[in-house]
């Protein structure tokens, strides 16, 4: 099995795989409300830790919610809120690399040396004292998260910035009188993409899997919404009864996150890109 | 060599000082009031001239600039302030249960060490062999898992279905276990792709050819030459991994009711207990920084290239 794994890691087909994995899970997100076959934060304390049945398919929870629904719902919020993190941290690190590498100058040292200071307090731990400080909540999880990663865009993008910043085509443009603008838009931007794919994959992962943990220790996500580390939160409890409880939204973190890792993983590998 | 040391030094003081000034930046930019949050973590109905008090015993109607220089002079002096929940010194606070957050790191790391050497360097030596496939396998799988679920994961098979692990808790060795291979886990799979990664590569290099040309038995040169250099990536990932343990630590400690420093972080974090957050976070940065220069240290002292080389820091 795992000299199979091996092969497919190596060809075309693993990220055909990963890809096709995650459209699924991207329909089944959109489509939550219809595939569902109960409401998600319906309780039900007559069909309360139900083993799996037609109409529960994984079995109920404590509360007699059906776990199946809450999965799929699961889905919904973890790739939802990854993809706003990522989509933030892309934004805020490209707007920031570009000027930081382009400006040059105090500028850059300031912005470069900020960034630096964030690194060097540990990611997970600046998001828990920010939250920590600002109020446990949703949105400052979201917020922290987003705040430590912009860095490590702005600094590959930075880097590739300056590097093309030399190259004779982008002074070429420069002499033909192309603006800043166009030379962003034409040259630099579609240059940094292929790494910014890579990192942008690994970074879905690991959004979703320190979204979770967030919500894990009570200061994401809160009861009732249906977000896989909460469950896992309101599962343990059933550890010796119902384990399974706690076990099927695990799987699925560990499944998503997995696959984004896998992804980026052979992007990497087909663009030649160097893993941070 | 030794001016090279000293400079590498003086790179963390900069460093350190940026961190601090972000924390000092992201409590003052809150909407929280320090003497607010001092009497709702107390739980007293406060009056403003409590209110007012309070704020001039935190030294909030002096300017920014001297607040946050006499907050650095403390933190230098290992002075983080009083908790606002049991009224004691932060320093002591942290001191006390950190001991226990210290053992459960270093059974981790111990074990991590163990495990993701011999693997990745026999991965590395025999590429596509299934250890290789194993170590890359484990890697993936490693990276992967939320580490509070594996936890309780262990848990279930270990100590509910096997019974041969305590559930939670501290005393024996026993205990130690089922938290520190939790902990460990995403430190084996990073530590056996550097390793095994940086293997292939040195094989390559053209000391390895000039050993072989020379005769040397491929035991030798693998063992002695190429592992002693190619350990070096590892050992970055371990300074730069410390940071990361000590937050790992937390979850871990939540799963598995550790008593260590974790624990009564994450209480502070619900209480808003600022002065315990800042201190750790803080201190958090130094110990990041200073495992780093340490790793630095020993890398120079592995492979001599380095400081002859000057080589460059970003």
């Amino acid at each position: 099995m795992i000299a199979i794994f091996r092969g497919i890691l190596k060809s075309q087909k693993m990220i055909v795989t990963c890809f096709l994995i995650l459209c699924i899970l991207l329909l089944i997100s959109i489509f939550a409300p219809w595939l569902a076959p109960n409401d998600p934060i319906a309780i039900n304390l007559t069909h309360k830790l139900q083993p799996p049945s037609l109409d529960y398919p994984l079995g109920t929870d404590h509360l007699g919610r059906c776990m199946f629904s809450r999965i799929l719902f699961g889905a919904r919020i973890s790739l939802g809120f990854a993809f706003l993190i990522f989509i933030s941290a892309l934004s805020m690190g490209l707007l920031i690399g570009i000027i930081s590498g382009y400006i040059g100058g105090w500028v850059d040292q300031l912005l470069m040396r900020i960034g630096d200071g964030l690194m060097a307090i540990p990611s997970l731990l600046f998001v828990l004292g920010f939250v920590g400080i600002w109020g446990a909540g949703l949105k400052q999880v979201i917020l922290g998260l987003i705040l430590v990663q912009w860095v490590y865009y702005a600094r590959v993008i930075r880097g590739m910035v300056l590097s093309l910043k030399e190259q004779n085509y982008i002074t070429a443009a420069k002499i033909s009188g192309s603006s800043t603008w166009i030379i962003m838009k034409k040259h630099i931007i579609p240059n940094v993409l292929p790494s910014l794919a890579v990192m942008g994959t690994l970074e879905m992962g690991w959004a979703i899997m320190n979204l979770s943990s967030m919500s894990f220790l009570g200061l994401g996500v809160q009861p009732p919404t249906p977000e896989w580390g909460a469950m896992i939160h309101e599962g343990k409890s059933y550890i010796r009864t119902n384990p399974t409880l706690m076990i099927y939204p695990g799987l699925m973190i560990m499944l998503v996150v997995v696959t984004f890792n896998l992804l980026g993983e052979s992007l990497s590998e087909r663009f030649g890109v160097k893993r941070r | 060599m030794g001016s090279y040391v000293l400079k590498r030094i003086m790179t963390i003081v900069p460093i350190f000082l940026i961190a601090t000034l972000l924390t000092f930046g992201m409590i003052n930019l809150s909407p929280v009031d320090p003497a607010e949050a001092y009497f709702s973590a107390a739980h007293i109905q406060a009056t403003d001239e409590m209110l007012e008090q309070k704020r001039h015993e935190f030294g909030l109607d002096q300017p920014l600039l001297i607040q946050y220089v006499n907050a650095l002079i403390k933190i230098c002096q290992l002075d983080f302030g009083i908790s606002y929940v049991t009224n004691q010194p932060v320093w002591e606070e942290i001191s006390s249960r950190i001991p226990a957050t210290i053992q459960l790191t270093l059974g981790s790391l111990l074990i991590a060490i163990l495990v993701s050497v011999p693997l990745g360097f026999l991965a590395g030596i025999k590429k596509n062999s299934g250890i290789d496939h194993f170590s890359r396998f484990l890697s993936f799988i490693g990276a992967s898992i939320p580490s509070f679920w594996l936890g309780y994961l262990f848990i279930f098979f270990f100590s509910v279905k096997l019974d041969l692990f305590p559930v939670e808790g501290t005393g024996t060795w026993r205990h130690l276990i089922l938290p520190s291979v939790t902990l460990a886990f995403p430190l084996i799979a990073l530590y056996t792709r550097l390793l095994r990664t940086s293997v292939l590569e040195n094989s390559q290099e053209s000391y390895v050819l000039f050993a072989r040309t020379r005769g040397i038995h491929e035991k030798i040169i693998m063992g002695k030459h190429v592992l002693r250099i190619a350990i070096s990536p590892m050992i970055t990932g371990l300074g730069m991994n410390l940071g990361n343990l000590m937050t790992g630590a937390i979850i871990v400690e939540a799963v598995f009711s550790w008593p260590g420093f974790g624990r009564y972080f994450i209480e502070a974090i619900f209480n808003r207990d600022v002065p315990v957050i800042q201190g750790y976070v803080v201190l958090a940065a130094g110990v990041f920084l200073i495992s780093n220069l340490i790793v630095d240290l020993i890398q120079m002292y592995l492979d001599p290239r380095i400081s002859r080389k000057g080589r460059q820091y970003q």
